[in-house]
């Protein structure tokens, strides 16, 4: 023991106000700003976003840039190496090159981000209604889905866009976006569902029910505000899928019509070149829609990360 | 168990029937009809021949069941646009073509992708972990198409053994079947890598090593083995990416398989055998996914398990 002896005046009372131990005195994060703090510390989904903003950004004001117009030929000069006055060079028919690169990313952007939110909005209508039903009614919906999720994709896109499209034209940007939702949804229709059915037991859910809420008002209010997260992953996965889709499709001959370029024409454009040693007319729509993809996925990967509560510190 | 086979079976007959059905009413309501389009005009009692050859000059719902019938019977007819080919002989020649590429392909992705999942989940935030998930990342986001030329371009053009184009020998098909194999692989390589750090933090795995099991055999007998479920859950899909990605390839590598042809049949609006080929490929890739499921169901006894408690 101490030989230290305590007075009384050592001690004083404490004022009423600084009792509050339980006070929280750091701010409160809110839960979507804790999201984006932990997406920050991701190098790699910030490097994706960076890009992608950058191509929005060409996306819009690229094809005005370089002075050429998209559509303009000029035979005088024709499959010109990138140089100064071309900046990505031109295509056989003498058209620049550079506009027609961020002419091709905006219309790839809009179909990717067009179509997801098509199935976005399709999905969550679809899994919402099948997760509140009953039972029976939730298994008939499913196997419905399951039967289209089922039809091969791709197939489903070439028969439409024949269907849609006059011979040798190519299809418009409308049938496209419609048909790659044909059955893009299903999968968002799942997850909604999945999200529904889990949500729904919870305690907040039930205490809504029992003060005499309606299914409608619990889906809106409980349930996706909360399955929103994983939806949101889902969505910027789906973009890059129909991008991709979109890209294929063109490098068949069967995407956007004549001449609007998009990314896939243009790389199948660049392909008929290639033998006869002009790399650069693939190499940069090539480059443009890897960029994309790779944003794409990375920035789904980081949300997916930050958005997890297992991963939280 | 045998009620769920039974059930998925049923389910892919439905399927198929569907497509048939939508194929059938979308390649009926193209306007005009499937000979206008040529160029040349053709005398009115030649073309009622024609409608008569292809059976176009009956009732829409008669055709519709004589189509049905004839896929019965795995008939698809004879094509539009090229006359001494019947459509069974173009798949004929086709399928065993692109069957060949995708085979090899999915084998390259089965053998390679798995293994760079699992090292890169054993090396966790290591050297390795970061070469396998930028080569997984890069290999997700590069279309098959874009591969496929930097291919043709960098190596096939510089390497002599291996041919630019065609289809014959092995040679031929190196190529071809990497570019259509990168993508899966990378899908798989990623979906290793979590499912196996997964496993890798269950209590069996310590148990096992407590036991005193050397590392080798706790990372293949107890890790790998449950680790790779969830690869030969998405096999079924795979195989259908494989068949788009097929499209391009042989495209781009002159291979004369089914995905040439149908491509072709597209442009040439020759609608018999864009029927054909699309519910061939409908048959192959659901026997394809009924197969998939059936064989997950009899390696992991737990999806027996709640498939019969429902």
């Amino acid at each position: 023991m101490s030989d230290m002896t305590y007075t009384k005046d050592m001690f004083q009372k404490v004022k009423r106000e600084s009792y509050h131990a339980d006070e929280i005195k750091r701010p409160t994060i809110k839960y979507w700003a804790d999201v984006w703090r932990r997406l920050k510390m991701n190098k790699l989904a910030m490097t994706g976003l960076f890009i992608l903003i950058i191509m929005g950004i060409m996306s819009i004001i690229g094809p005005h840039l370089s002075g050429f117009d998209y559509k303009e030929q000029d035979y005088s000069q024709v499959n010109i190496r990138p140089n100064s006055t071309y900046w990505f060079g031109t295509d056989e028919l003498g058209r620049d090159l550079f506009s027609r690169a961020w002419l091709g990313t905006r219309y790839s952007l809009l179909i990717g981000i067009a179509a997801a939110l098509i199935d976005f909005g399709i999905g969550v209508i679809y899994g919402g209604i099948a997760g509140i039903s009953s039972r029976k009614v939730d298994a008939i919906m499913m196997r419905i889905a399951e039967v289209i999720y089922s039809i091969p994709y791709m197939l489903v896109v070439v028969l439409i866009s024949v269907v849609f499209s006059t011979a040798g034209s190519g299809t418009s940007m409308f049938v496209l976006i419609f048909a790659m939702t044909i059955t893009g949804w299903v999968p968002m229709a799942n997850l909604v569902r999945g999200q529904v059915l889990q949500l729904r037991e919870f305690e907040y859910s039930m205490a809504s029910e029992s003060l005499g809420a309606s299914k409608g008002w619990i889906l809106r209010k409980h349930i996706i505000p909360n399955s929103f997260g994983p939806i949101l992953v889902n969505v910027t996965l789906t973009i890059p899928r129909a991008i991709f889709s979109e890209a294929t499709l063109s490098f068949m001959g069967l995407g956007l019509q004549l001449p609007k370029p998009s990314l896939g024409t243009l790389a199948n454009d660049g392909l008929a070149v290639m033998p006869i040693g002009l790399f650069y007319q693939i190499l940069i729509p090539s480059i443009l829609i890897s960029l994309i993809m790779f944003s794409f996925n990375v920035l789904g990967d980081g949300l997916r990360d930050a958005l997890d509560p297992r991963l939280r510190k | 168990m045998a009620k769920y086979i039974l059930k998925r079976f049923a389910l892919g007959i439905v399927t198929i029937w569907a497509v048939i059905t939508i194929t059938f009413i979308l390649m009926h309501s193209v306007p005009g009809n499937p000979f206008a389009t040529e160029s040349r005009k053709i005398p009115p009692n030649i073309m009622e021949n024609l409608m008569k050859k292809y059976g176009l000059d009956k009732p829409k719902s008669e055709q519709y069941i004589m189509y049905l019938k004839n896929i019965a019977k795995f008939d698809f007819g004879e094509s539009m646009k090229s006359d001494s080919e019947t459509v069974n002989q173009i798949i004929a020649r086709g399928f065993p073509v692109s069957a060949r590429l995708g085979l090899q392909s999915i084998l390259i992705a089965l053998i390679f992708g798995p293994a760079l999942g699992a090292i890169a989940a054993l090396y966790q935030n290591k050297i390795p972990d970061y070469v396998a998930m930028i080569i997984s990342i890069i290999g997700v986001s590069v279309p098959s198409f874009v591969l496929g030329s930097f291919l043709i371009q960098f190596v096939a053009t510089k390497v002599e053994w291996i041919p630019i184009g065609g289809w014959g020998e092995f040679r031929h098909t190196l190529l071809p079947s990497f570019a259509l194999a990168v993508m899966p692989l990378a899908r798989f390589s990623r979906l290793m890598r979590s499912s196996m750090l997964e496993i890798l933090g269950q209590d069996y795995i310590k148990t096992a090593k407590s036991k005193g099991i050397s590392k080798f055999a706790v990372i293949m007998k107890h890790a790998v083995r449950n680790a790779i479920l969830p690869i030969i859950s998405i096999l079924g899909t795979t195989v259908s990416d494989l068949v788009v990605g097929s499209f391009v390839i042989e495209k781009i590598f002159g291979i004369p398989g089914l995905g040439q042809f149908f491509t072709t049949s597209v442009f040439n609006r020759d609608y018999t055998l864009i029927m054909g080929v699309t519910v061939f490929y409908a048959l192959v890739l659901i026997s394809a996914m009924l197969l998939v499921d059936i064989a997950y169901m009899l390696i992991d006894p737990r999806i027996r398990l709640t498939k019969e408690g429902h």
